[in-house]
């Protein structure tokens, strides 16, 4: 099963590698990985995608927890959260195809972002599945380029993951 | 982090570094110098405290380093330049790793304008010995060392112990700053539970209580947590069998009649037969490694219910599934255990749990560890237990290297009290024997030490002879030499079609003038009846290294033995 795991850790060098080393050296699998400083700037937040059995996902909390730089981890899957990615997409916009283009940003609840003559660049945020959608739902070989962040996430209301 | 003492002096990084390992009380700093930590030399040099023990590879260093720290109850030190003196110091390291013991490591760095410039001697430290500390550093400021190096002995000694690396730049060792040196630290991201839950501990008494056939298998935590009296109390209290891990060999008294033998691969049959077959089961500080349950499939069982006693929670539910965790020292644990055990009115059912040593006597009534007693060459086995009854009343320590006379100094040496068994159980390091008999040896310089050894293991680190003759170590070797890897050799008869691929030692050196060469005492014993007055003579000779070279039966091999993957109830017996 998909879960979504967000930890807080201590903002120093060589954390980041101690996570990555981590989940290789025990064959865990990661589907996605971001991070960058919170408010607190001696901490940093890393929100982890990966997959496994309940067996897998409480020994990859348990394997995180005993990293000494890591200050606490929480399961997001747990319970209800937000989860958002952001995109960038360059695509292929010429002639009628530039209007098309707009009203498919827009379906998406897309902005463009840059534009030359011949193309666009897209910035699409949402769950990796609303933008697999928006590329799927896209003509075959207008797509240039793409860049996509990664899941982070947040607890809804009340659940706050903080020291 | 908390300053709560120090000095106002202006202090280079070098001395800083010496006087956090005084403040620790560093007796024994292992190590070997190098043009990174030569300020940090300099300054062994002017002083008197801390005593430095030149070793002759680094890895040996801090194998020495973690078998002062497994035989006494504090932190092992060490000291390796940067580059190769760290790469040479990482199998040490990575043993201290597996078997959880505290070691501190100082490792000299390339100056920090130098490093990422692929300078001289230097490497990465902290990324290459990352997967096998606990935790590791790089001090870039000499003003961070000295608060770095209290937290080095604390993560290295507390909650579950581990290696701890620090890597500091030889121009940190060159800088000076005002030095003061916590007295504490604290960690927000540290805190490793001690008191376990009480409401589990009852929840784990009474399922103990109702226990038809129970079973207590303790490991290396119930030594390195200091609870073999809490342990005793418990299992006497309940009546229960008792078994050891390797690791956890004298954690209970061999002797006692509650001890089953130690179980897993080569443990006793009656050991891996109680533990197949219990109901209930109560781990302690022991974490179900593969070569103690097998394969964790045939181990399953619906109705077995298990208690898992372990500092570290990732150990719990890692290989099987555990019906009641509980998370602290295993001495808290086990002493709040036996507070509500006596507090209570109930017992075990007497019945149940004769009946439940009826049928271990009949498993014990196999003899599994027999061997030809009769034998016109040495039999292995033989020396050790010749080596245990003229030993046994003697401050005794037995280190080991890794393979065959590993297991059978586990099986027929009996150890009655903790810390005394020394060996690498977790990573299985061949070499590690001598340095770790030195180790020992400096730890309680008026005890007897005894390194059992085979002639493959010995050699992987034998050199360390000539730190033994500096500093006038009389530890006592014992060679089982069957020219052969022996457990090498038993695998490959076993799973390899007897085809002996690279496991036959050719070319081996005369170790009797080898030993002398190096100023020691050397003996080659080939017939039995010599292995007694042998081993007398050798424990006679308080002040020298004797080295016993047993030309032992080449053909023997460890039983009982569980083949890899298996169950423990199915055993491969003599």
């Amino acid at each position: 099963m998909r879960h979504i795991i967000s930890l807080l850790m201590e903002n120093e060098p060589g954390a980041l590698s101690r996570v990555a080393g981590l989940f290789s050296a025990r064959g865990y699998n990661i589907e996605s990985l971001t991070v960058a400083p919170t408010e607190d700037p001696s901490l940093s937040r890393m929100t982890v995608v990966t997959s496994g059995s309940d067996d897998v996902i409480e020994q990859i909390t348990k394997q995180l927890n005993k990293l000494v730089d890591i200050v606490k981890v929480v399961d997001l899957s747990g319970g209800d959260h937000i989860e958002r990615e952001l995109m960038l997409v360059k695509v292929r916009a010429s002639g009628k195809d530039r209007e098309e283009m707009k009203r498919m940003a827009d379906i998406f609840r897309g902005r463009i972002v840059d534009v030359t003559d011949k193309a666009y660049t897209i910035e699409l945020t949402g769950t990796g599945s609303k933008l697999d959608a928006f590329l799927g739902a896209l003509e075959q070989g207008v797509i240039l380029e793409t860049v996509r962040t990664g899941a982070s996430g947040i607890g809804r209301g009340e659940r706050i993951l903080k020291v | 982090m908390e300053l709560t003492a120090g000095v106002t002096t202006e202090l280079s990084g070098a001395e800083i570094t010496m006087r956090c390992l005084q403040a620790e009380g560093v007796e024994f700093l292992f190590g070997y110098p190098g043009g990174a930590v030569l300020p940090l030399y300099d300054e062994i040099f002017k002083q008197e405290k801390v005593k430095h023990i030149l070793v002759r590879h680094e890895q040996a260093a801090v194998h020495a380093a973690d078998a002062y720290a497994r035989s006494t109850e504090k932190v092992g030190a060490v000291l390796v330049t940067s580059g190769p003196g760290v790469t040479n110091a990482v199998t040490g390291i990575a043993t201290a790793y597996m078997d959880s013991i505290p070691v501190v490591i100082i490792s000299g760095q390339v100056p920090t304008h130098a490093i990422g410039q692929d300078a001289f001697q230097e490497v990465d430290a902290v990324g290459v010995t990352r997967p096998c500390v606990k935790h590791n550093f790089l001090v870039k400021d000499v003003k961070d060392l000295a608060v770095t190096m209290k937290k080095a002995f604390y993560l290295a000694a507390t909650g579950r112990p581990g290696p701890v690396l620090v890597d500091i730049p030889k121009d940190v060792q060159t800088a000076k700053t005002n030095f003061f040196y916590p007295q504490s630290v604290s960690m927000r991201s540290y805190n490793p539970v001690v008191k376990g839950h009480s409401g589990q501990i009852r929840k784990a008494l009474q399922l103990l209580l109702e226990a038809k056939r129970p079973m207590i298998y303790t490991g290396g935590g119930v030594v390195l947590g200091n609870a073999a009296a809490e342990l005793l109390h418990l299992v006497h209290a309940l009546g229960f069998p008792c078994t050891n891990t390797l690791m956890g060999l004298g954690g209970y008294p061999a002797t006692d009649p509650q001890f089953v033998g130690m179980l897993g691969m080569h443990g006793t049959f009656e050991a891996n037969m109680a533990m197949q077959n219990c109901d209930v089961l109560l781990a302690i500080g022991a974490r179900f490694d593969d070569r103690v349950i097998g394969n964790p499939k045939h181990f399953f069982q619906e109705d077995r219910k298990i208690i898992h006693v372990d500092i570290d929670p990732s150990s719990i539910s890692k290989r099987v599934r555990v019906d009641v965790p509980i998370v602290g020292d295993v001495r808290e644990v086990l002493q709040e255990m036996n507070r509500q055990l006596a507090a209570g009115k109930e017992r075990p059912d007497p019945v149940a749990v004769k009946t439940w040593w009826d049928q271990i006597g009949v498993w014990k009534g196999r003899d599994c560890l027999k061997y030809d007693r009769n034998s016109k060459i040495i039999k292995p086995q033989s020396v050790v237990e010749k080596l245990y009854e003229l030993t046994k009343d003697m401050d005794m320590y037995v280190t080991s290297d890794v393979g065959q006379h590993q297991m059978w100094a586990a099986q027929f040496y009996k150890f009655n009290k903790p810390r005394r068994w020394i060996n690498s159980g977790g990573l299985g390091t061949m070499g590690v024997g001598l340095p770790y008999a030195l180790g020992v040896q400096l730890a309680h310089p008026d005890a007897t030490v005894a390194c059992v050894t085979g002639e493959a293991s010995i050699q992987m680190c034998i050199q360390e002879l000539s730190t033994a003759k500096q500093y006038r170590l009389p530890v006592k070797i014992v060679n089982l030499n069957n020219r052969y890897m022996g457990m090498v050799r038993q695998w490959q008869e076993f799973f390899h079609g007897n085809r002996y691929a690279e496991s036959y030692m050719d070319a081996l050196p005369d170790f009797v003038k080898l030993t002398e060469s190096y100023g020691h005492v050397g003996m080659r014993i080939d017939k039995p009846e010599d292995v007694e007055p042998a081993l007398r003579e050798a424990f006679s000779r308080k002040n020298d290294l004797v080295f016993m070279d047993f030309i032992t039966d080449q053909t023997e091999n460890v039983f009982p033995m569980v083949p890899g993957g298996k169950g423990l109830s199915e055993m491969i017996l003599v």
